[in-house]
């Protein structure tokens, strides 16, 4: 068990591509802009990069999930 | 300064303040292009408008950025990464001068005036949600569980060590079974951390998104079993870290990651219609 140091600052570290994608990818307001990748496009997005991070866009709740599901 | 070949790239909403517009002079956001605040067209005469709104933008190369490049590009994860970081950089250094709603990454138009357009379009929405997140921030907990050592693990070989009087078969399922009960006894340890962390939570947020768990290539070689973000009062997170940060101490094969604060990434749409049963995208973690 371990956790980073409470009291170390955070900002200025760089953050993990991965938790940044998260966010940017399924995150922020999406507005259709005149180039449309937000809306129509997510679903291109989460297919070109399943390889990658197979999470995007899956609902699943991690603690009704199989793997916490049954011990 | 027109571009005519240029596309404008949105970043967030922000409060159109004399003091961010200074703090975001020399910033510059993809592709190194300096961002600049785009703001709302001056209200007709009569109208209330007290808090006005900006998109923070840049110019970005047509060639770029056009549909059909973009769709190539978003499989390119060298670029993809360059984009999102610039993007993220913006955002992060406006949310650390105002409250900032991102948007979300690549939305693009053609020139200012149909941004403008959006921002208006929108305008009151906008503004509910920078009300609704001001003084708040992001924070991001993950719950990983260790596996239980592949390395303790040859697939049957028999130990050269000779320490055991087994067979090759039996020490193999010997360890199996050992390996098997090690990840079974961590998997409850996590389900008592999420059980903790989910009553801890609620003392500090009501605001919760739940992100898939992560997998596959990007992801570290631990069992990613939660992905949550919270919005956290910016006066408590001091708090918040050190509580999670005893949260499982006792807790082996276990492990929580707190990441943040992060501009509210996560809390930037309302909510999409809550389903029938079960988890809300965003709502009361309690």
């Amino acid at each position: 068990m371990s956790v980073a140091d409470p009291t170390d600052p955070l900002p200025g570290r760089q953050v993990a591509l991965i938790d940044l994608l998260d966010r940017l990818l399924s995150g922020g307001v999406v507005l259709s802009g005149d180039i449309v990748l937000s809306i129509a496009d997510i679903d291109l997005v989460r297919v070109s990069l399943r390889a990658l991070i197979v999470s995007v866009g899956s609902e699943a709740d991690p603690l009704g999930s199989p793997s916490l599901g049954q011990a | 300064m027109i571009d005519r070949e240029g596309l404008t790239y949105v970043y967030a909403v922000v409060p159109d303040t004399p003091g961010l517009r200074a703090a975001l002079s020399d910033v510059r956001g993809v592709s190194g292009s300096l961002v600049s605040l785009l703001g709302e067209h001056a209200p007709t005469e009569g109208e209330e408008r007290p808090d006005p709104l900006a998109f923070v933008t840049s110019r970005v190369a047509q060639d770029e950025f056009d549909e059909r490049t973009l769709k190539a590009r978003f499989e390119d994860l060298e670029w993809l990464e360059d984009v999102a970081r610039a993007h993220h950089e913006v955002v992060q250094t406006i949310a650390r001068h105002d409250t900032v709603l991102p948007l979300r990454l690549a939305t693009l138009y053609e020139n200012d005036d149909r941004a403008r357009g959006a921002l208006a379009a929108q305008r009151h929405v906008f503004a509910e949600r920078i009300a609704l997140l001001r003084d708040r921030s992001e924070w991001g907990v993950k719950l990983y569980i260790r596996s239980t050592g592949p390395s303790e693990d040859r697939d049957g070989a028999a130990d050269p060590g000779g320490t055991t009087t087994l067979s090759p078969g039996k020490a193999y399922l010997r360890r199996r079974r050992a390996q098997h009960s090690a990840q079974e006894s961590h998997y409850r340890n996590a389900r008592e951390a999420a059980q903790r962390i989910e009553a801890l939570v609620s003392r500090f947020t009501t605001y919760r998104v739940r992100h898939p768990a992560q997998h596959g290539e990007l992801a570290g070689p631990e069992e990613n079993v939660l992905n949550d973000a919270y919005l956290v009062p910016d006066g408590r997170t001091e708090s918040f870290r050190a509580a999670l940060a005893a949260l499982a101490a006792d807790l082996d094969g276990v492990r929580v990651e707190v990441t943040g604060p992060w501009a509210p990434y996560s809390f930037a749409m309302p909510p999409p219609e809550p389903a029938p049963h079960g988890d809300a995208r965003e709502g009361p973690s309690r």
